[in-house]
Formats: structure tokens, C-alpha cells, sequence
């Protein structure tokens, strides 16, 4: 291949918002030989912006927690444009509890623009469902292992994003705001979004770099919905190699690891 | 029809306009107090002593730091943990630095919260105040760093720990990292709370975003102070998204209380006996031995 630069945030977040990238739903049948979706968080409601179930890797059971993106209107109002209401924590959680219970792995795939921001998410907690995940994913006894899939916004990517190893796609994003959301408050200027995203250090590298990302998941030229089984396949090896290692360890050995990770982010002086 | 006059109506009665001419009126702001809720004006003197809450409405005005540990904590009891922090500026945002200075030097804070040990009522507990002064006490690296070290310092020594949460959310300036200071803080409650020991959240004016969607939503018991706004998404993204306006009590402490999230409401009046109430309630006793509580 000829010497090109890295592409930009800006660039990487053109691809990942490309309609025809591939979403969880599509990578599940790809990656696990057998899958069963699980409904609901037994206290409100079933939230389409999140899709919770079992599966099989090489045999091994695991729990398969996703956000979901549509490919079209319909299927976008179904999952709400991938972003979660409080229910959708809370089923994760359900779930991942239960995971816990059978000694399965949590695999996380994260795809969301940042948790649904209304009056009914606002009546059932969104901030007291995110703030809950946080909390029992720290001290949950089995391996968790998460994926940025495309964007990884805020919050609401957070919520299933606390785990022993983040891998992201290699255009993959991750921030605290979109870049859009960014410009707006910091400079009263939404157009200046391009600038943000280049400036606000969002790519898997950056994340690496700030140890916030432990691995890079190559994607096919052109991005992963130029040639999806190939990017499936990378994922799945990707989980194999790690699930093996992260079995290895005894868990309160991977439970001190998972809180020193996040324990040791933040930049400051004394 | 008769649905819009009512709602017209309450919209008046919980938070009544103040009209253009009424903010004409010169209030010579070193004298006079004007509540910015229901523009009743009083005498700072009255205002002041009154703990900054209004006498009209009873909205309970945003305190400094300092104010609210005046209020909280034993008098000379308060020894401050971790004084010397500082931010960095990780994105290189340009004025970041500047800013931070100068809300240094007019605040008298290094970063958004004040931690430390100090006893209530005599009972000793490590106790945090975030302040709204300092960049809406948004959360970056510094708040992260505080709060996580002070559970742990609570946890080693025992204590419980009391915080009194306020802020706008993330601090933007410095990204991702300040995204990740949520599962920081969270990580460090839950040790705390799997050693079995209290801790108390007290919602503040304004208490939103990554603060509401971590360590402020956490709490055994969890506090509001009254009218004062809590929520997650900010009402303007609501009002954005749902295309209509929302009502005036949405995400007051009111709301929260109706929907299950809080679990009481006290006036700042009645804080400091609450808290020293509910200290001594969970004072650690020797196991076995059933006491008195209260």
C-alpha cells in the first residue's frame, strides 16, 4: 500500500457514520456459532437500543451485551438511533448479573451517539441506571471484555464500557461529547465541529495512547462495511485470543487490574 | 384548552416571570439580596442570615465551599486532604490554563471540590463539597482524583463519607479523560461500600450529567436540599429533542422524590441535625451487640 497519512477523527468519523456500517445484530450471527436474545430488565420495559443475550464462542458460553444501530428509519426508530433509556441499563445489568452467576464473560459491543436524553429517561434515571452499571461492572466476578464498534459517546457508551480490556475498530471513536455537542458549549459555534473532532483526541491511537484502549481491531480497507465477514472474523479473533487470557487469571487478581486501570486515568499536578 | 390555563397558572405559582420592568428596579447589590427564582427582594443582612435561602420561596441558593462547610462541619474540626491539586490541560485547549487561574485566585479552591475529615455533631466522616463557582464544578482529572482518594482514605480509616454534590457535568476541556473519571469514582464508592461503611450524598444546586450519573446517584441515602435542579440530560437538549417545553418542576428535587430517587428532602436549616442524626445512627458497633440507635 502506497504511504498515507492516518486518517483524521474527522475522516474516521465519516466512516463509522457510513449508513451502510455494519451494526452488533449484524456481526452476532458472524462471530458466535449459536445466540439467543434475552428480553427485558423485569422492571419496566424491553429497550431495543440494547440487545442482551447468550451465545457460543469456540464452545465457550459467553453473555453478549450490544447497542444496536439501524440500517434505515425503521429500524433506527425501533432502537431509537441506538441510544439506550434507563431500561436498557438495567437489562445490561440483569444480564451481566447473570453472567456472573453461570462464570460466563461479558462481551460488550458499544455503538452509541450517548444515552437517550428525555423527559421519560429523565422520570426512570437515566443517571441513576448509568451511575448503577458503573458501580456493579467494577466489581462484577467475571471477565468483561468491550468493543467500540463506531461511536462511542459519553455516558451512555460508559455504562458498558467499565471492563478488564477495551479493543476498538480501528476507525472507531470514543469522547466524552460529540464533537458537534463540543463546539457548541465550549465555543457557542456547532459549525466548528470538524476542528473539535481533530482536536479532541477521539481515534483508538489517541485512546491507546492514554491507555484508555488496550488493543486495536484492524478493519478491511476502507472501513468495516466494505467487507463485514472479514471485519466479524477479526473481531472473533480478537475475542478468542483475549477471552483465553483474561480466564487465566484468578479473579480477584482481575478485579484489582480492572480497578487500577480506570484508578490510574486522570492528569493532574501536587 | 382548560389543560393550557392550569398549566399556565402553576407555571406562575412555582416560578413567577419577573417582568422586564421589575428588573429595572436598581437593587444595590451589597445592600439588597433579589432571589432570582421569585425576584422577592430582601436585606443581604436578613438573606445571610437566613443561610442563603429564600424567605419567600425557599429556594436554596447556591453556597461557596467554605459557606457550606461553615454550615456543615464542628467548628476548627475540618483538616483538608489532597490541598494541593491541580489540573493539567490534556487536549492543550487554548485559555484552559488561564481560566483555571483565575478562578483560582477568585475562588480561593485549586479545583471544583474541597475534601477533608472533620466531625459533625462530634462524629468524625470524611467529607467532600463540590462548588459551582469553579467552571459549574465540572468533573476532569482533579474532582476524579479527590473523590476517589477520599473514599479510599475513608474506607482505611473507617468513615463515613458525606458529599455534597453540584455540577454542570464532564469537564469538556479535558475529553475523554474526564469521561472516565465516572468509572473512577464509581469504582472507588463501591469499595468503600463493600467494606460495609455509610455514605451520604447531598444533592446541591445543580446537581447533572457524569456527577448525576455517577457518585451523586449513589449514596446509601441520598439528600436534596429543596427546588434545586437535578437531572441528567440538560433541560434545553430535553426541550430540543421533544420539540415542547417542559414543565417547571421537572428535575427538581421534588420530581426526584416523586419518582423514587431521593430519599428525603431537608432544608438547610434542618441539614446539620440530619446528618449528625444519621451519623450516629450507623456508628460501627462491635459485632454481635445490638444498640440503640438515634
Amino acid at each position: 500500500m502506497a504511504k498515507t497519512a492516518q486518517p483524521s477523527a474527522w475522516d474516521r468519523l465519516q466512516i463509522v457514520r457510513e449508513k451502510t456500517r455494519p451494526t452488533a445484530t449484524d456481526y452476532i450471527p458472524m462471530i458466535f456459532d449459536r445466540h439467543y436474545e434475552l428480553h427485558g430488565d423485569r422492571c419496566f420495559g424491553d429497550d431495543h437500543a440494547i440487545w442482551g443475550g447468550i451465545a457460543k464462542i469456540d464452545e465457550m458460553p459467553v453473555t453478549v451485551i450490544a447497542q444496536v444501530k439501524g440500517h434505515n428509519l425503521e429500524e433506527n426508530k425501533r432502537s431509537n438511533f441506538s441510544m439506550p433509556h434507563p431500561e436498557g441499563y438495567r437489562k445490561a445489568l440483569r444480564l451481566m448479573k447473570q453472567a456472573e452467576k453461570f462464570h460466563r464473560p461479558v462481551i460488550c459491543f458499544i455503538d452509541t451517539p450517548g444515552a437517550f436524553c428525555g423527559v421519560g429517561a429523565e422520570e426512570r434515571g437515566q443517571g441513576e441506571a448509568i451511575a448503577r452499571n458503573l458501580m456493579e461492572l467494577m466489581q462484577l466476578r467475571t471477565p468483561i471484555v468491550s468493543i467500540v464498534l463506531g461511536e462511542g459517546g459519553s455516558g451512555g457508551a460508559l455504562a458498558l464500557g467499565v471492563c478488564d480490556e477495551l479493543a476498538m475498530l480501528s476507525n472507531a471513536v470514543y469522547s466524552v461529547i460529540s464533537p458537534r455537542g463540543f463546539a457548541s458549549i465550549l465555543w457557542k459555534d456547532p459549525s466548528r465541529e470538524k476542528e473539535a473532532a481533530n482536536l479532541m483526541k477521539i481515534t483508538a491511537p489517541d485512546l491507546v495512547e492514554m491507555k484508555i484502549a488496550e488493543a486495536i481491531i484492524a478493519e478491511p480497507a476502507g472501513g468495516a462495511h466494505m467487507n463485514p465477514p472479514l471485519m466479524a472474523s477479526n473481531i472473533a479473533e480478537y475475542l478468542r485470543s483475549t477471552l483465553l487470557k483474561l480466564n487465566k487469571l484468578p479473579i480477584d487478581i482481575l478485579l484489582q487490574k480492572r480497578y487500577d486501570k480506570f484508578r490510574l486515568i486522570g492528569e493532574y499536578t501536587e | 384548552m382548560i389543560q393550557e390555563l392550569f398549566q399556565q397558572v402553576k407555571s406562575r405559582v412555582a416560578m413567577p416571570i419577573i417582568s422586564a420592568a421589575d428588573k429595572k428596579v436598581n437593587v444595590p447589590t451589597d445592600l439588597l439580596w433579589r432571589c432570582p427564582r421569585c425576584g422577592n427582594v430582601v436585606m443581604m443582612d436578613d438573606y445571610e442570615k437566613n443561610h442563603k435561602v429564600c424567605a419567600s420561596c425557599s429556594y436554596h441558593s447556591r453556597l461557596s465551599a467554605f459557606e457550606r462547610l461553615a454550615l456543615t462541619a464542628d467548628p476548627d474540626s475540618f483538616v483538608e486532604l489532597d490541598p494541593d491539586m491541580k489540573s493539567v490541560n490534556p487536549l492543550e485547549f487554548r485559555n484552559y490554563p488561564k481560566k483555571l487561574e483565575q478562578l483560582q485566585r477568585s475562588t480561593g479552591l485549586r479545583d471544583a471540590i474541597l475534601t477533608g475529615e472533620c466531625t459533625i455533631k462530634g462524629h468524625p466522616c470524611v467529607i467532600g463539597i463540590m462548588d459551582s463557582r469553579f467552571l459549574m464544578a465540572s468533573m476532569g482529572s482533579v474532582v476524579g482524583e479527590k473523590i476517589a482518594r477520599a473514599f479510599e482514605h475513608a474506607a482505611k480509616l473507617r468513615l463515613p463519607v458525606i458529599l455534597f454534590t453540584a455540577s454542570g457535568g464532564a469537564r469538556m476541556q479535558e475529553g475523554i479523560i474526564s469521561l472516565m473519571q465516572m468509572a473512577k469514582t464509581a469504582g472507588a464508592v463501591s469499595r468503600h461500600n463493600a467494606e460495609g461503611l455509610l455514605y451520604i450524598t447531598v444533592l446541591t444546586d445543580p446537581t447533572t450529567g457524569g456527577v448525576t450519573a455517577s457518585f451523586a446517584s449513589l449514596g446509601d441515602i441520598i439528600i436534596a436540599e429543596p427546588k434545586v435542579l437535578v437531572g441528567f440530560a440538560g433541560r434545553r437538549v430535553i426541550e430540543g429533542t421533544i420539540k415542547e417545553k417542559l414543565p417547571d418542576d421537572f428535575q427538581t428535587a421534588e420530581f426526584l422524590l416523586e419518582h423514587g430517587f431521593v430519599d428525603m428532602i431537608v432544608s438547610r436549616h434542618q441539614l446539620r441535625r440530619t446528618l449528625g442524626h444519621i451519623l450516629k445512627m450507623h456508628i460501627e458497633k462491635p459485632a454481635g451487640e445490638v444498640g440503640e440507635n438515634g
